[in-house]
């Protein structure tokens, strides 16, 4: 293959991912309002559009004529740009995770590979770029000079970073049985059907990282940085508009690479299983993920961030030491 | 600029909002999402830690009071709705019984019997909408869907029977303005057999839920010592082990006929006052089921007569001229309670609330004061919030159930 047509299948792909996942973003507020309001017994928005479909458009609408405002005593670059480092990392994040299997292009024999870039440290950057994203939050809280910003943000920065630790250490030990970094090497490992999953040898790793796949992406119960009713709206108390409405298509990108990582470590990734292909296989899987966040914040209250601290220096951290440990025993 | 000296502490004008000791100060409020009304809350913080509180009141201040100084007796009873928003019905009974003790009538057995039936509605009105918006403070969105849900159908029952869903004024002085409508027992009755049913379902997403326990337990301990040199009262008393319900100690209207229990605890911490809410609301069902034989075997009537006092009925109005003209003269002018002063206190959903009157013998009270529970818990926020986290804050502020149009009013 050439350079140049390598140079655009890649922006293709970029694109694509881009649009897919802006537009997800938005179908997933209404998925999670539907959801959320079966749950509670309730009907949700419904009457724009059929069923309420409509309302993302309104939404969207809404966000984009919206008054665009900046406080005066904000450091306005800074308060500019952070919501731009939420967004943008979080793509960055999905270039490294493999979407769907490897198909054919239709009426030709091109081979499509769905993934942007498949380094061979793909766990690594998807995990780095998410942390960065850390970024965002961070300097909107300290750039909008509101004191619930700030306090949005200190919370965010305690939070993320303590869980970078346990995301981290949790994946270790199944990469140790499996000995590559690569997204797509992780997937291959488990080509041999349901009993080769990953989540039977490893059941520790992966609630370990299911919870604190919860707290990088601010889902209830660990959703402190912009719990409403204690700070405000947290770093985002003084976003408006469209700049507001980037944090949030940077949160739900952020529940898909979560929901993509989870279920390709763990759930055997897009390997066809019995008779379901593969690619429906994976958005079964990050369907259930995301219904998941949705069931689990309709049923849950919030944790205090001190115990928020305590949970995850004194429980999670040395289970996931010992777990490793264990793993390390057993493989020699 | 000389200082005034008898200006009155502390100044909150003066309160530095910028200091360089590292501490923060933050005002919870009067625009805060959790702030419950009006409330203005000058936090210190070192970290998420709560160093010193100053809860500042006034924001939703009416003057009350001194407008009620300014009504008739008659004229002052809707105004009473609006102090406690939520449970309307016992500002507007605590107020009237005040009255009736000051001129010394007694409401008929009947309007007795639905006082406690309206009473004991309003109680679970305020309850649930306690624990609906204590749980979403606390994160728990889907309790507050819950709750309100019922908290429709109990609002349905008080809209029967006066037509309004907050502002009920449902009592008058004397007795309670209608008799009970068709079908009212009925419906009640339902609700009665459905409600119980739908506290287990609350009591299923939070009692065994880690979270809310965690949340809850041990935050916001007030001690014996610390309630009473507060002044609380209510289920925030009644869980520091005293079982203390004026409803008990000094009972009005039928409730010393009726056969209810006063839940207590002694664990002093919120989640014990979350469980006394809880078994109140199920007390209340069953003082509703007992009214229903109390009502029917009680005859006909529902106002008082004392003819110097509250108008007549309206068949003797429209027939007697005496009675037409008393009618007019109480409408005019107002009643004319004996000269002497008054205090009530009745156990409302929130606390104690009681009413002083003091009468010269005019158709206005020479003064009225109010003395509404929500009021002396605000005051103990000073005391209960320092060492507490900033989340804590919320949690407290929710569970002891303040409302603002009653502490200003």
């Amino acid at each position: 293959m050439n350079e140049n047509a390598m140079i655009i299948e890649t922006i293709i792909k970029a694109v694509t991912i881009l649009a897919v996942f802006s537009a997800l973003a938005g179908f997933t507020t209404y998925i999670e309002r539907k959801i959320l309001a079966f749950m509670q017994r309730r009907l949700g928005p419904m009457h724009v559009g059929p069923a309420g479909v409509l309302q993302i458009a309104a939404d969207g609408i809404k966000l984009f004529t919206k008054e665009d405002f900046i406080p005066q005593n904000a450091v306005k670059p800074i308060f500019k740009i952070a919501p731009v480092i939420t967004a943008a990392t979080a793509f960055i994040a999905l270039a490294a995770v493999p979407i769907l299997p490897e198909f054919i292009l239709p009426f030709t024999d091109y081979v499509v590979r769905p993934i942007v870039a498949d380094i061979n440290v793909g766990i690594l950057f998807v995990l780095g770029a998410m942390s960065v994203g850390m970024y965002g939050p961070l300097l909107a809280g300290m750039s909008q000079s509101n004191k619930w910003g700030l306090l949005g943000a200190a919370r965010t920065v305690i939070q993320l970073l303590s869980f970078e630790v346990v995301t981290g250490l949790s994946l270790i030990a199944p990469l140790m049985m499996i000995g590559s970094l690569s997204l797509i090497d992780i997937n291959n490992y488990q080509t041999g059907g349901l009993s080769d999953w990953l989540i039977w040898s490893q059941p520790v790793a992966f609630i370990l990282f299911l919870i604190a796949g919860f707290a990088e992406t601010n889902r209830t119960p660990f959703d402190l940085l912009e719990h409403e009713a204690e700070i405000v709206s947290g770093y985002a108390t003084e976003y408006s508009g469209m700049r507001w409405g980037l944090f949030f298509i940077g949160e739900y990108a952020n529940l898909f690479t979560v929901s993509f990582l989870v279920s390709i470590i763990f759930l055997g990734g897009f390997n066809p299983l019995w008779f379901i292909p593969g690619g429906i296989m994976i958005l079964l899987k990050i369907s259930f993920f995301i219904f998941l966040f949705l069931w689990v914040r309709a049923a849950w209250p919030h944790v205090r961030p001190d115990q928020l601290m305590w949970f995850c220096w004194k429980v999670l951290m040395p289970v996931a030491v010992i777990n490793i440990l264990i793993t390390g025993i057993v493989l020699i | 600029m000389k200082q005034q000296v008898n200006r009155l502490q502390p100044f909150f004008e003066n309160v530095s909002f910028d200091r360089d000791d590292n501490h923060m100060v933050v005002n919870f409020g009067p625009q805060h999402p959790s702030a419950h009304g009006q409330l203005r809350l000058i936090l210190e913080l070192e970290g998420e830690e709560v160093i010193k509180a100053t809860p500042d009141v006034g924001y939703l201040h009416r003057g009350m009071e001194k407008m009620g100084e300014n009504m008739m007796y008659n004229e002052f009873l809707p105004t009473t709705d609006r102090m406690d928003y939520i449970a309307s019905t016992s500002n507007n009974h605590s107020f009237a019984l005040a009255v009736e003790k000051l001129i010394n009538v007694e409401a008929p057995r009947r309007a007795k019997i639905i006082r406690v039936m309206l009473l004991e509605i309003n109680r679970i009105i305020s309850h649930l909408f306690w624990i609906a918006t204590h749980a979403l403070d606390v994160g728990a969105m889907t309790i507050f869907l819950y709750a309100f849900r019922e908290r429709e159908f109990v609002m349905d029952l008080m809209e029967d029977y006066c037509g309004a869903r907050l502002t009920h004024s449902a009592i008058r002085i004397g007795g309670v303005p209608q008799d009970l409508p068709e079908g009212f027992i009925e419906s009640m009755d339902k609700f009665i057999k459905q409600f119980p049913i739908d506290i287990k379902d609350y009591e299923d997403l939070l009692d065994k839920n880690r979270i809310w326990k965690m949340r809850l337990e041990d935050v916001g301990v007030i001690d014996q010592e610390m309630a009473q040199s507060w002044g609380v009262s209510g289920p925030a008393l009644r869980a520091t082990g005293f079982q203390w319900d004026l409803r008990k100690e000094s009972p009005y209207e039928v409730y010393d006929e009726i056969d209810f229990d006063v839940p207590f605890t002694d664990s002093c911490d919120s989640f014990g006052r979350y469980k006394l809410y809880m078994n109140e609301m199920r007390q209340s069902i069953k003082i509703m089921a007992q009214c229903i034989p109390l009502y029917e075997a009680s005859e006909a009537g529902v106002m008082a007569h004392a003819p110097e006092y509250i108008s007549a009925s309206k068949e003797e109005i429209m027939t007697q001229n005496y009675a037409l003209m008393q009618h007019f003269v109480l409408v005019t002018q107002g009643m004319r309670p004996p000269v002497g002063e008054v205090y009530s206190a009745t156990e409302s959903p929130k606390g104690e609330l009681g009413f002083y009157i003091n009468s010269q013998g005019d158709p206005y009270p020479y003064r009225l004061k109010v003395r509404a529970p929500s009021f002396w818990h605000t005051g103990l926020l000073q005391d209960l919030l320092p060492g507490h986290q900033l989340a804590d804050v919320v949690t407290i502020i929710g569970n002891l159930n303040i409302v603002f149009g009653e502490i200003d009013r």
